[in-house]
């Protein structure tokens, strides 16, 4: 698969990997049988301001690349203005992807809610918002040659 | 980038120096149309008469029985089709396949279901090998055709060919084998062998892409694949590919030729994936002893094949993660799946394929290479972090 230099760039040099052990939210998506699994720790202050942000991804390189790229656009945002970024915010903001992989940047936006509806939860407020469901078959049939 | 390491063998091969040289002369001077009647046309049709029998005397077959397609997709696809709709006529609509086929194999078989053929895909063993009692138990009196591949394309295991035709046989049924991954890697003798039809591909031998052949015993009188001209025995007509047909007939040439020197390739193989196995959580793919000499194909667990082929491919290490055909699909390989290993085992598994070519440098290079791109793929890896908590716990 070929890519376009700003996700190998995000492959190859993956900002804010890692895992945060008290973290105020975290979001997994994705499963293995689709290959992808994705998880995001957001540590968010009092104005619901996401401070930090890191994440974990078993996946291909688009999917190593749209969690570094998304939780870039998240870091500073309060929580609302993170949940503005769509999966075609974060593919434009990688320079494309091959539309084989955009369902790797559905789920980095997938993640990204999971997480603020964790943190919404452990600090006892409703969700406002509605939670993709996690579906096995997000991909679809490919067409193989 | 300093080195440049090819291990993609099995999805194709580059073209040799003697097969360009051999296939030169029918593009400056030997251009004639074999069916052509002077003497530009009889010049043309002794050089494909030639490469022909070059080919047949390789294989242990006969001239005639030979047929030139442009690929192994046709062949397989001529072969099983062309059986199919022969067979049909005995009223035989039954066709026993396994579910390790390549895709040429498989969507084919797929595309006669459509037809109102049904189709038996019988099982492989963990270590990739067909289940001989199913592959028996599921011919009946309405099997047309039995159609399992020589070597197994992603995990390179070898399936026992000459016991399947002859069951086959036994039950009125004809045999196909796709030898694609096999010719130049197995001794193929085809008057012992026993199948009916055979199909191969000259892209994998180091000929070019865009030829391949299929051989179909005499007498079995499988449908045409093109009616056009009088061309290979009015079965597949259009004027033929002289310069690949010559070039096809030189590869195989080497490539039996070289059969004795595979041991050197096994040896590398062996040390290339003992040398894999060192590396935490990793599993050989396939069976051990009864596989290709230059097939490694190896799982690490926690990771993703994509990702370690991008990092490998930055080290100019040309590697895959199963077969070239499904690159553009997500799904877990089939093979995999059909030998039982688990979906994110599968994702993460990838193939070195590797040649007479490969050096003991080529070897140490590989193994130099992937266990630190597992590790940093590893940490990065959620599965990983899982895994290493439940095991602190």
């Amino acid at each position: 698969m070929q890519y376009s230099e700003k996700v190998m760039d995000h492959f190859t040099h993956p900002r804010n990997v890692g895992e945060i052990d008290n973290a105020d939210g975290v979001g997994t998506v994705g499963n293995a049988k689709c290959g992808d699994i994705m998880r995001i720790y957001l540590v968010v202050d009092e104005n619901d301001v996401i401070v930090d942000c890191k994440f974990k991804t078993f996946g291909c390189g688009a999917a190593i690349a749209t969690s570094s790229m998304a939780t870039e656009l998240i870091k500073g945002k309060t929580i609302w203005e993170a949940l503005e970024i769509t999966n075609a915010v974060v593919v434009e903001a990688l320079e494309g992807l091959p539309p084989v992989k955009v369902h790797c940047s559905v789920l980095a936006e997938d993640a990204i809610k999971y997480a603020i509806a964790d943190y919404l939860k452990r600090s006892g407020r409703p969700v406002p918002f509605e939670l993709p469901e996690d579906d096995d078959d997000h991909h679809g049939e490919e067409d193989e040659d | 980038m300093s080195r440049f390491v090819y291990a993609d063998n099995a999805a194709t091969t580059p073209v040799s120096p003697e097969v360009i040289e051999a296939m030169a002369p029918c593009f400056s001077e030997v251009w004639g149309n074999p069916s052509s009647q002077h003497g530009k046309g009889y010049e043309a049709k002794a050089a494909l008469d030639d490469a022909r029998s070059r080919i047949a005397s390789c294989l242990g077959c006969r001239p005639d029985e030979i047929y030139f397609t442009s690929c192994g997709t046709e062949s397989d696809s001529w072969a099983i089709k062309g059986a199919a709709a022969l067979m049909k006529k005995k009223g035989r609509t039954h066709i026993v396949t396994t579910k390790i086929e390549h895709h040429a194999v498989l969507h084919t078989c797929r595309a006669l279901e459509k037809e109102g053929f049904e189709v038996t895909y019988v099982d492989v063993d963990s270590d990739g090998i067909v289940k001989m009692d199913e592959l028996d138990a599921a011919i009946t009196d309405k099997t047309a055709l039995v159609a399992v591949m020589y070597a197994n394309n992603e995990i390179g295991t070898v399936q026992p060919i000459r016991e399947i035709a002859k069951l086959a046989k036994s039950r009125g049924a004809l045999s196909f084998t796709d030898a694609v991954q096999a010719v130049g890697n197995l001794e193929i003798d085809l008057s012992t062998l026993g199948v009916d039809m055979l199909a191969m591909s000259g892209h994998k031998i180091h000929a070019p892409k865009g030829i391949g052949l299929l051989y179909v015993r005499r007498g079995v009188r499988i449908a045409n694949l093109i009616d056009g001209g009088g061309q290979e025995k009015r079965k597949r007509g259009g004027t033929e590919n002289l310069p690949y047909i010559v070039g096809l007939a030189k590869a195989v040439e080497i490539a039996v030729a070289r059969i004795p020197e595979l041991d050197k390739v096994r040896e590398k193989r062996d040390r290339l994936i003992d040398g894999l196995l060192r590396i935490p959580y990793s599993t050989l793919n396939g069976s051990r002893e009864n596989r290709l000499a230059g097939n490694v194909n190896i799982g690490f667990e926690f990771v993703e094949g994509e990702s370690i082929l991008m990092w490998l491919d930055m080290a100019g290490i040309c590697a895959s993660t199963g077969s070239a055909c499904s690159s553009a699909s997500l799904d877990a390989s089939h093979v995999l799946l059909a030998i039982g290993v688990p979906h994110e085992k599968a994702h993460g598994s990838i193939r070195l394929s590797i040649s007479h070519e490969t050096t003991d440098e080529d070897v140490d290079y590989i193994l130099e290479t992937l266990p630190p791109i597992i590790e940093r793929l590893r940490e990065l890896s959620p599965l990983w972090e899982d895994h290493l908590k439940t095991k602190r716990n």
